[in-house]
């Protein structure tokens, strides 16, 4: 705190004044989270038989069915959105303009739609058994296409004097790409490439609209059959369970990307891990949104 | 290829939800995310962790969810009386609050610290110091990013649609379930709505930019 733009180091008059409205915001605070869990026993939340049945290992297989089913959507997406994304990359990068032109295009356009138009149509059109599909190829051309613009800025934050130095030596484009560009980028694309993976966890719950079983589907089901007590629905005890492991699996990936953003961080050698396009950097630590 | 004109009325009833949609959660996002901003670059401790409780919490958290959340959760607490549309509203503005506070404090935290140690110098008070010397070169920083924001936010709209309200994304499934039509066509007309919104809201940030741009 002692680095803030915003204020000098308080005296101890402004150092009263903190404490002050410290204890005022405690209260508020306090007294809203008081508040919210009234609000949920005067409701008729915390009745124990609206919970009875997170009890039964019946209940468990079924929820941890949805939730394999839903890291195994992840885990396809994923390493499809990757591979397409270096597909796209590499095209971009290409030495022949109708080849940039194209991927340019693809990419241009997958980014712009929204990702649950392109499974909408996916699913009507193409895979209409199949919800599975339907959503893993529409994770798949969304996040590769931006995983493609992840790609490419890093390749392109390489300072050029590398790949001019690399050529001067003789190395083919290939070999300059492979063994002097890609191994810089990598560290500081990583960041990046798993925060974008995070958002393709998140959006797996897509699948959901389409009526795919995954892990919130399985929720809702859950929570539809379970009778209602003293006519109070399980709704919440369902988003309360189902969203503390949406919470648990998206927080371990995105803190696995500050751990390898902050160890990028510590070495002196390679490239610096900031991002080259001009507002990138505030967008990498503003997290990306879909 | 007469899908829009068997069906416009449909049509502009479905853009004009997701433009209001994106406008009124946008204006919710843009107001509760620089609120949570000051939280978190407030000096006091409480307000600091209620802040980043709120965005770690809404950014590792499912849109969809979220959505859940606003239409069978609060109406459970006792919120009765709201519709679908406010209810979408209340669950992409509160989520998009989470990105726009990070964009806003990393705004911040761009300004170098000499420039208010500068004017603190000269003797500006602390309510000129922020609102002279330190909000107008964040807001510069922060714009383009929230500009992108809100264009994903306008994309997040779709999800909506499956939760009763009509906008773009219901409008494709209504006619997709028609059977009479080309579902390739009906996505191409859905795309240039979709593609219309987004060209506005960076046409609109690009004009912002550029008004506020100041050579540095």
């Amino acid at each position: 705190m002692s680095a803030s733009v915003l204020y000098d180091v308080p005296g101890p008059k402004a150092r009263v004044r903190n404490r002050i409205y410290g204890a005022l915001s405690t209260v508020a605070l306090l007294g809203l989270l008081a508040f919210i869990v009234y609000k949920l026993d005067d409701t008729g939340q915390f009745q124990a038989e609206l919970w009875d049945d997170y009890e039964y290992s019946n209940t468990h297989e079924r929820i941890l069915d949805g939730l394999l089913t839903t890291l195994k959507t992840f885990a396809i997406a994923a390493v499809l959105s990757v591979a397409l994304g270096a597909v796209l990359a590499a095209a971009r990068l290409s030495d022949h303009r109708p080849v940039r032109w194209l991927a340019t295009a693809v990419v241009e356009f997958f980014r712009a739609m929204p990702l649950l138009i392109m499974i909408f149509l996916l699913f009507a059109a193409v895979f209409t058994s199949d919800p599975m599909w339907a959503l893993v190829i529409g994770l798949t051309l969304y996040n590769g296409s931006v995983q493609a613009e992840i790609f490419r800025s890093g390749i392109n934050a390489v300072s050029k004097g590398q790949g001019e130095a690399a050529y001067a030596l003789g190395l083919r484009k290939t070999q300059v790409m492979t063994s002097v560009l890609i191994p810089q980028a990598v560290r500081s694309m990583l960041p990046s490439i798993i925060s974008q993976l995070v958002v393709t966890l998140k959006d797996t719950s897509l699948g959901f609209i389409i009526l795919y079983e995954e892990l919130l589907f399985v929720g809702r089901a859950f929570a539809q059959q379970t009778e209602p007590v003293n006519g109070v629905y399980a709704f919440i005890p369902m988003v309360i369970v189902f969203g503390s492991i949406y919470i648990l699996l998206c927080l371990a990936l995105s803190s696995l990307a500050t751990w390898v953003e902050r160890r990028t961080k510590r070495s002196r050698k390679g490239a610096p891990p900031a991002m080259p396009v001009n507002n990138a950097a505030l967008a990498s630590e503003a997290g990306q949104i879909g | 290829m007469n899908v829009l004109s068997d069906n416009f009325a449909m049509f502009r009833e479905g853009f004009l939800g997701t433009v209001e949609l994106t406008a009124l959660s946008a204006l919710l996002a843009l107001v509760l995310g620089t609120l949570i901003a000051a939280f978190r670059v407030s000096p006091v401790p409480a307000l600091r962790v209620f802040g980043t409780a709120w965005v770690t919490l809404l950014r590792n958290t499912p849109l969809v969810l979220l959505f859940l959340v606003a239409t069978l959760g609060l109406p459970a607490l006792g919120l009765k009386g709201w519709d679908s549309f406010w209810l979408a509203v209340m669950a992409l503005g509160c989520y998009t609050s989470a990105f726009v506070c990070e964009a806003i404090r990393s705004g911040i935290n761009t300004v170098p610290v000499g420039q208010a140690e500068a004017a603190r110098s000269i003797g500006m008070t602390f309510s000129q110091t922020l609102g002279q010397i330190v909000l107008p070169q964040a807001t510069r920083t922060a714009i383009p990013p929230i500009g992108s924001l809100m264009i994903a936010l306008a994309k997040n709209t779709a999800i909506a649609s499956g939760f009763n309200v009509t906008e773009l994304g219901s409008v494709q499934k209504t006619l997709n379930a028609d059977a009479g039509y080309d579902i390739y066509v009906i996505f191409a007309w859905i795309a240039v709505c979709y593609i219309i919104i987004t060209f506005a809201i960076s046409g609109l940030f690009r004009l912002l930019e550029n008004r506020l741009a100041v050579a540095r």
